[in-house]
């Protein structure tokens, strides 16, 4: 048996099995935010404990966070509380906390990473399901629910069954114009939207390799929405030099003892695997969803499937899809209209993204009648832009530029569509109601293929856009 | 120790569908609050109401629904989120257990870890069990996760759920958090081995 990178974290982190034969697994980073921690605050204090260990829990706020204004309090009593009770939970406790006047505020699992507390060979549990991005340093991590919030905060550890492991290969050099969003909309397409459930996947493969590791990030985020609790990619010189001098990285007297652990971390050529799976990504054209789930996705040059084609499972599931979005089967995706475009989320609000987005919108303007906007991943994030420009690329184009949070992904801020509004989103979930409007209907993309349909204020090929820059 | 859970009867309500996502079972809005007490009435919100908060036609909205203790469902139920705001409203509203095809892992594993079995049956058996239940709603349906059947109408189908969800249920230890206490040191002795926590400056306590 060759141990893969899941196996030997997994080992490395096992404090015993538990009597109905679960494993009871030590968690290195514990990440915490408003939504689903107060109860489990509560819980603790019920049963008379504390916070095990306050220096490996990190908390940040970005659900209900408003993006308009930050400015306390927050026109949304209930948001207010929620922030409130954040506060006063990391002071009681002496959790380190990145709020809004810390510079360092943001998406819970794009600070992780930005800050350097995301590292190779960790078990890393959040209440929220996209725990799953931090999967792309090469360790173990994945949502939980409150009452494991609670157990995690009163013990450092989780009771947990081990799933089987399945690698993804993925190679082929991506055209101009796709990305990782479409890579693992792609993967999601192919295997299901059930059919990770029981394994971890691991992402492996000549494309993969060749990632940034925010392009690796948007496609570990993405494992759950396969099913996958958790996804991960073996560290390698990337992982290095992206995690090297950042604010809580190892120090460098100690960098070098890290990197030799961490590489010790990764799966050998030879490791065994419940199975395998391998995706051509060269073919790869930039995807669109026309459905309720993030499953239900085609490139944008196919057209909407039609029921009878597909297999008898999905069948009741799409008839209910086309009803919702109003699409019919057999029409082209290309070329339906949107009223929002939301840049933003954990899945793509990192500064790459921001990148591919302002260079197709430069020098355009966003379609009469688009609501557009860019949500950044954290301050850090807006920052970065800042120096770079980008901001004021996209308000010249008439896109919004707001402040930090996961904003329209799930709508719990003010920031949410209205009635039967259609959404060209760079975020995670279609589902119905997902955007804040029961009647709301989202189309999943990728970051540039948003700012195209801003421009065009319809769903088009980014690829006439980028190939046009690459000539200019 | 928690309760045990073994055999519950009781009425069944029907929600039909594959891939029903947790924003769909409790929207995201009524997750601003600091307490789940709430969210019972708030399950499958905006399936059961309209814009004017009017009832719609959902079987949860159904005159017999609030004495029901089991929930049938479809394959991977509870897909997306992991609030388990969603297990909550569910329990809340008053169901005590799920059968279903499948269902997403975060979403049972909070199940699990609030005492709700999420058991699973086949395709065909979960038909069987829905059709019973709509043509003869006021009739109890008989779970007994120890011996693995549900009884529908008299007649016995094969549920199942992962063995160590079986036992922790069976045995009243699903609520975790006394165990793992009990390990005491050993917590600290698997910590003290992980090279990151030595490594790193923000992992030393203070």
């Amino acid at each position: 048996m060759n141990e893969n990178l899941f196996d030997k974290v997994w080992n490395a982190h096992a404090v015993r099995q538990l009597p109905n034969g679960q494993t009871q697994l030590f968690v290195g980073l514990h990440l915490i935010h408003e939504v689903t921690s107060p109860q489990a605050f509560a819980m603790l204090e019920e049963s008379n404990l504390t916070v095990r260990h306050p220096e490996l829990t990190v908390a940040t706020c970005d659900h209900i966070v408003p993006t308009d204004s930050q400015r306390r309090p927050f026109s949304d009593a209930l948001a207010e509380t929620m922030m409130a009770r954040l506060e006063q939970n990391v002071k009681k406790h002496g959790i380190r906390f990145f709020g809004p006047e810390s510079g360092r505020q943001g998406i819970v699992h794009v600070i992780g990473p930005e800050l350097g507390f995301t590292q190779p060979g960790m078990v890393i549990c959040c209440g929220d399901s996209h725990t799953s991005t931090h999967g792309a340093f090469g360790g173990i991590a994945f949502g939980i629910g409150t009452t494991q919030v609670r157990d995690v905060l009163a013990t450092q550890t989780i009771a947990v069954t081990k799933p089987k492991v399945r690698q993804i290969q993925v190679d082929g050099k991506l055209a101009q114009g796709v990305y990782a969003k479409d890579v693992i909309l792609a993967i999601i397409r192919k295997l299901g939207v059930n059919g990770g459930i029981g394994y971890a996947y691991e992402y492996a493969g000549s494309t993969v390799s060749a990632m940034s590791m925010e392009a690796r990030m948007s496609i570990c985020n993405m494992s759950i929405e396969a099913g996958a609790r958790c996804g991960y990619v073996n560290p390698d010189e990337t992982t290095v030099n992206y995690l090297r001098g950042r604010l809580f990285a190892p120090p460098s007297d100690a960098f070098q003892e890290a990197v030799v652990f961490w590489k010790t971390m990764a799966s050998p050529a030879d490791a065994d695997f419940d199975d395998r799976v391998s995706l051509d990504a060269s073919s790869l054209e930039p995807m669109v969803t026309w459905g309720i789930h993030p499953g239900q996705s085609i490139g944008i040059s196919e057209n909407v499937p039609k029921v009878f084609e597909l297999a008898e499972s999905e069948q009741s599931t799409a008839r209910q899809a086309l009803a919702h979005m109003n699409l019919k089967e057999g029409q082209p995706i290309a070329g339906t209209s949107i009223d929002v475009a939301f840049i933003g989320s954990c899945t793509n609000s990192r500064i790459s993204d921001l990148r591919e987005a302002a260079s197709v919108v430069k020098g355009r303007t966003v379609k009469e009648g688009v609501t557009a906007l860019v949500v950044p991943g954290s301050q850090a994030v807006a920052a970065q832009a800042v120096a770079q420009g980008l901001d004021a690329v996209f308000r010249e184009a008439g896109f919004q530029w707001r402040n930090a949070g996961c904003s329209m992904c799930l709508a719990m801020n003010p920031d949410q569509l209205v009635g039967n509004q259609v959404c060209a989103s760079s975020s995670n979930r279609n589902f119905i109601g997902r955007q804040g409007s029961p009647t709301g209907r989202t189309l999943l993309m990728s970051p540039a293929m948003v700012a195209a349909a801003a421009i065009e204020g319809r769903v088009t090929d980014v690829r006439d856009y980028v190939s046009e820059a690459a000539v200019a | 120790m928690s309760s045990k859970i073994q055999r519950m009867a009781g009425t069944a309500i029907v929600v039909r569908g594959d891939d029903i996502d947790t924003d769909r079972i409790i929207p995201a809005r009524f997750l601003k609050a600091v307490t789940f007490d709430e969210l019972g009435g708030k399950v499958f919100y905006d399936e059961r109401f309209d814009a004017n908060g009017q009832t719609k036609n959902h079987p949860l909205n159904a005159p017999h629904a609030k004495q029901a203790k089991i929930g049938l469902v479809n394959k991977n139920f509870g897909c997306g989120s992991s609030r388990e705001h969603a297990p909550q409203a569910i329990k809340r509203f008053g169901i005590q257990a799920l059968v279903g095809e499948s269902f997403a892992e975060i979403f049972a594993s909070n199940c699990l870890a609030i005492g709700v079995p999420a058991v699973t049956a086949s395709h065909d058996d979960v038909k069987k069990a829905m059709d019973f239940v709509e043509k003869n709603s006021g009739q109890p349906l008989e779970l007994d996760v120890e011996r693995g059947t549900l009884s529908v109408g008299g007649q016995f189908v094969s549920i199942a759920l992962p063995a160590a969800a079986k036992k922790a249920l069976v045995d009243g230890r699903w609520d975790f958090l006394q165990e793992l206490l009990d390990a005491g040191e050993r917590i600290e002795q698997t910590a003290s081995k992980l090279p990151y926590l030595s490594f790193n400056a923000w992992s030393q306590k203070s």
